[in-house]
């Protein structure tokens, strides 16, 4: 697709010729080692997993957004032949409450549904069909109530929940509150609700165990978390919850319901057999959480120059019935609500509320993405009011290395903005399709569409995003990783779970380079491993990248040592490079081979990265770790009578500090700028009163490979960061913030259209009375 | 722990029995198939029947299918009109031979979605299955096409498309649809369709439009935008007598435009005031529908006369 990608295919070893060497090490394309069995269908994800005698699974959902329960009946469905258990609220053991932030999510619906597609009841069969008619043959007796759809009025609304309907406020005050521009722009924005939409739908397998605990043979993106929760729930001591981590068949989200994974242990504790559940797609999309719609509105004052003086913006999040992470979701969108831009003065008010829509929770890029949209808007009305170009008026504002954030936080790391910026912009533009046949040209609406060439025109956008990486505002942030080589073969020992971010293959090029061995391993991941944490905002390169990296340099003092202390120096003088150990002086020279030959050698080691604090009462502190950076540039085509949209290419220049794999890392991006088109043309999930229409691929339609643009990633800044891992950022969240609000500018160039609203929808891209 | 519930060891589960797929190999067959078994659901490319199954919402208890009746899996001519086996693929549809004869079927085939769902999926099927989105729809109104009805008994009916999907005919017990009769008329067709996304999508609107020389008229059907393919027959009959049919065909780009007006009033109407004289205001997003449907007409026609 790119000349990127192709480049890096060209490096893999499938196409190189015989004689190169496999890649290794860090820097190398290494390919994933299970990329054929993946692209084969060979590779066993959890809907694949079999047990002999297993029972199926199946949840009773909520029809209705807001109910209350008058009465369970479950007689009926209990009678069923082939029923062997249904399990309500009142089968939960332990804590009848989870939740990833705060406790505050029924494992079944007691009283009061909340959400369409709220769990009720779960049943254990012997076939499928039977689970799923026992699970509609439980009647629930609902008083129907009206829902709150609108955050906008579940401030004022009854409290939905005990806990209420605020679930976070954040005032932000930085600087001086009578601060005004000489321009003043404002606007109001909304962003849609994304699913992540899995490829692969949830599905796990339970086993009970014999001493009264069970295993979980599930897609967990963060297993040792989910054992505590399961574990609570189950009234169980953790020791006896374990959870394998199978297959991931797509992350980029918490993927995991766990609304689905409490049903499925209990009923295998309960039957006392395996018991096996697979979500259909339209369960996946009732389940798992989204993107947070966001509603937004922004005053953005300037100078004459076009200098910011100071952003005013209000952020509400609609967090759904349940808070999950929405805190943390908050939290970002507030202190990136001016994007990587100086600004003075900023007063940001961000709410997060609870409504009766499906829940939100983390989708990557989480916060940061929907003001981003926002921002760059405000650029672009900015730039127009002004008469400058909006990639000069972005110029004049970006930030830097030492710049503060609107949270007081000065930004450490490497922050080339501007650098990002120019090379997008002085990225070639895409030819226009003069030399080819009209017929051949690939029009907005897709090959055999209604495009006609003279109803499109085309623009250019920009968009800049930033994201912060790992847990913010004190999150206790650590990974432990284990090495153990025998023989000269590598195992890595890690609960980091590959979700398909490449976790895998960069700990086998961390292993390949500190120690000079070839063969390397991933052991699977489970519970009885030490925690690693969640598969999100690039922890794992950084945190259990970093463990696996000191756990292999103690592997690698114990291997030197012997030598050392034979030549009489210290280990510091050796050095493992080729396949050889050899000093400084060249005296000593050993194939690793050699000295790894019948020895077997472990050590295990700890990353956490420096503490941060939480935001206080004014949106003040050094919340975040680490941040991100990336500029896109969008050029698209718009067909201006049917409002009809294509992508035609994106740049992207990112801040990568260090390329660890290029071939991965071109990857994650192209994934991350495609998930962005989604946000930008076409993935809304419709929730009209609280209910979820078309769960289906056919109604919430993805890009396909038509719609992805050629994406040219035109540069990677690499500037490490010192105080990570390797100097290397995480690389796949931020090309998801900038791409949407990138395509949106280039849609407003393409129209004149405010475009305000994202998803676009065609009518937004019309113009009309020409 | 391990005590069963309800009727123990009892099952409710019935393993799909083999032998209720039955492969005819002629249409005659099939339709014995269907009679002999009245509960039998026929399966052609299995598109929207499989996705049934897969949801949960049918459970065939016996199957007959139809891929193996080689009759109707290609085409004949039949004193100026093509008679098209229900058994053609969409794929099969799609290519060039094809296109030459029924260019808008043609380039419906093409627009019909994904690759593996034009393998597979039929134009029998596409019939049947009578989506408001099934992209053959509109050009079979367009074209006036025929239906001929295979029933028990060697039985053979001819059906116009728009009373089965209207509903004013409807198919029998032990009836399927044999093949297609569509008049070949050597002359530009056009099917435009507008959806949600560059790749394979379900249409938002479709406008199919074919001119009819030796009649010197122009048919038209919108599709995807109500139950059934609606046919803008004041709108066609209008734009007829625009057309200079002995001079290329010319007409003025003001009447394009006109046409493409016309067809969208007449497909969406304006609401009917009501008793006390307020007229209700469409909403933004159908008055969007209406444009598009006034785009794509405009714009087959211009293509169609060009």
């Amino acid at each position: 697709m790119s000349n990127e990608a192709a480049t890096a295919a060209a490096t893999t070893t499938a196409q190189a010729p015989a004689p190169e060497p496999a890649p290794h090490g860090i820097g190398a394309s290494v390919p994933a080692a299970d990329a054929r069995a993946k692209t084969e269908g060979t590779f066993p994800y959890a809907a694949d997993l079999w047990a002999e005698g297993l029972l199926w699974g199946a949840v009773l959902r909520s029809p209705h957004p807001h109910a209350r329960i008058v009465s369970i009946d479950t007689s009926h469905a209990r009678s069923m032949p082939g029923v062997r258990a249904v399990i309500t609220h009142e089968d939960v053991p332990g804590t009848p409450l989870y939740g990833r932030g705060t406790a505050d999510r029924p494992v079944f619906a007691s009283e009061v549904v909340r959400h369409h597609g709220e769990p009720i009841a779960a049943v254990a069969a012997d076939h499928p069909d039977t689970a799923r008619m026992a699970a509609a043959a439980v009647i629930v007796e609902y008083e129907v109530l009206d829902p709150v759809t609108d955050p906008e009025q579940a401030f004022e609304a009854e409290p939905l929940h005990p806990d209420g309907n605020l679930i976070r406020h954040i005032p932000l005050r930085h600087g001086d509150p009578n601060a005004v521009g000489e321009v003043v722009v404002e606007g109001l924005y909304r962003i849609g609700r994304q699913d992540p939409a899995p490829i692969g739908a949830e599905a796990g397998l339970a086993v009970p165990r014999p001493d009264g605990g069970v295993e979980l043979y599930t897609a967990s993106t963060d297993p040792h978390t989910d054992r505590d929760v399961l574990a609570a729930c189950y009234g169980l001591p953790p020791e006896r919850v374990k959870i394998v981590v199978t297959g991931v068949p797509g992350a980029t989200a918490d993927r995991e319901d766990r609304g689905f994974q409490l049903p499925l242990g209990l009923l295998a504790l309960k039957t006392g057999c395996p018991v096996k559940l697979t979500a259909t797609r339209e369960e996946s999309f009732l389940g798992h959480v989204h993107r947070h719609p966001t509603l937004l509105r922004y005053r953005h004052h300037a100078d004459a120059e076009g200098r910011l003086v100071k952003v005013e913006a209000q952020i509400l999040l609609d967090a759904g019935a349940y808070a999950d992470t929405s805190s943390d979701a908050l939290a970002a969108a507030v202190a990136f609500a001016c994007g990587p831009y100086v600004v003075p003065n900023a007063f940001i008010e961000g709410w997060a509320v609870r409504t009766n829509n499906p829940p939100s929770g983390h989708v990557r890029g989480e916060g940061a993405m929907q003001v981003c949209a926002a921002y760059e808007a405000q650029m672009d009305k900015l730039a127009r009011r002004l008469g400058l170009d909006p990639a000069e008026l972005r110029l004049r504002n970006v930030m830097a290395t030492g710049d503060v954030l609107p949270t007081g936080q000065t930004v450490t790391c490497p922050a080339p903005v501007a650098e990002l910026l120019q090379a997008v912009r002085e990225h070639p533009l895409p030819p226009l399709p003069k030399d080819v046949p009209e017929e051949e040209w690939l029009l907005p609406g897709g090959p055999e569409g209604a495009g006609e060439p003279g109803a499109v025109r085309r623009g250019v956008g920009y968009g800049l995003g930033m994201v912060h990486m790992l847990g913010a505002e004190g999150a206790d942030e650590v990974s432990t990783a284990t090495v153990r080589v025998e023989n000269g073969v590598g195992t890595v020992l890690c609960a980091a779970v590959e979700t398909g971010q490449g976790f895998a293959t960069l700990a086998r090029q961390i292993v390949q380079e500190t120690l000079g061995i070839d063969e390397v391993h991933v052991a699977p991941v489970d519970t009885d491993q030490p925690p690693a944490g969640a598969g999100c905002r690039g922890r794992h390169t950084w945190v259990s990248g970093g463990a696996v990296e000191r756990a292999a340099k103690m592997v690698r003092t114990q291997l030197l040592q012997p030598l050392a202390q034979k030549f009489g120096m210290s280990t510091e003088l050796l050095q493992i490079a080729d396949g050889k150990i050899t000093s400084y002086d060249g005296v000593l020279s050993t194939p690793v081979a050699e000295a790894f030959q019948g020895k077997e050698l472990w050590a295990t080691a700890q990353c956490r990265p420096h503490p941060t604090e939480p935001l206080d009462g004014s949106g003040q502190g050094d919340a975040f770790v680490g941040l991100a950076f990336c500029a896109i540039r969008a050029v698209v085509d718009v067909d201006i009578e049917l409002g009809s949209v294509r992508v035609v290419e994106l740049a992207v220049a990112q801040d990568v500090g260090h390329v660890l794999n290029p071939a991965q890392l071109a990857a994650r991006i192209e994934a991350g700028v495609t998930q962005g088109v989604g946000i930008a043309l076409t993935e809304n999930l419709r929730t009209p009163r609280g209910q979820v229409r078309h769960p289906d691929l056919t109604g919430y339609a993805l890009p396909t490979a038509l719609d992805a643009p050629d994406i040219q990633i035109v540069k990677l800044v690499e500037e490490r960061d010192v105080v990570a891992p390797f100097g290397a950022k995480a690389v796949s969240a931020v090309p998801v913030v900038a791409s949407p609000a990138a395509i949106a500018s280039a849609v407003r160039a393409a129209t004149g259209r405010p475009v305000n609203r994202l998803p676009i929808r065609p009518q937004a891209a019309v113009v009309t009375g020409q | 722990m391990g005590q069963r519930e309800g009727a123990a060891g009892l099952t409710t589960h019935a393993p799909q029995a083999g032998q209720a797929v039955t492969l005819p190999t002629t249409l005659d067959e099939a339709v014995a198939a269907l009679t002999a078994v009245p509960a039998a659901v026929p399966v052609a490319g299995g598109t929207d029947l499989m996705a049934a199954v897969n949801s949960g919402q049918l459970r065939p208890t016996a199957l007959v299918g139809l891929g193996r009746i080689s009759e109707i899996r290609s085409w004949q001519y039949q004193d100026g009109h093509a008679l098209l086996g229900a058994g053609l693929t969409h794929a099969r549809m799609g290519r060039p031979d094809f296109a030459a004869l029924i260019p808008a079927l043609a380039a419906a085939a093409r627009a019909a979605g994904p690759p593996h769902i034009r393998n597979a999926g039929t134009l029998g099927g596409n019939i049947a299955s009578a989506a408001p989105t099934g992209d053959a729809l509109p050009v079979l109104a367009a074209l006036e096409a025929t239906l001929i009805i295979a029933g028990p008994g060697d039985a053979r009916r001819e059906i116009p498309v728009s009373h089965l999907l209207a509903g004013v005919e409807m198919l029998r017990a032990g009836e399927l649809i044999g093949y297609v009769r569509v008049p070949l008329l050597h002359a530009p067709q056009v099917f435009l369709k507008a959806t949600g996304r560059t790749g394979p999508g379900r249409a938002v609107a479709s406008v199919a439009l074919v001119l009819d020389p030796a009649r010197r008229g122009v048919r038209c059907a919108v599709g995807a935008i109500a139950p059934m393919p609606l046919r803008p027959l004041d709108a066609e009959q209008w734009v007829a007598q625009l057309i200079d049919w002995d001079n290329d065909r010319a007409i003025v780009p003001e009447a394009l435009h006109a046409f493409g007006e016309y067809v969208a009033a007449a497909c969406i109407p304006d609401p009917a005031p009501a008793e006390d004289g307020s007229v209700q205001q469409l909403s933004p997003a159908v008055l969007h529908l209406r444009r598009t449907v006034a785009a794509l007409a405009r714009r087959a026609l211009g293509r169609a006369l060009s």
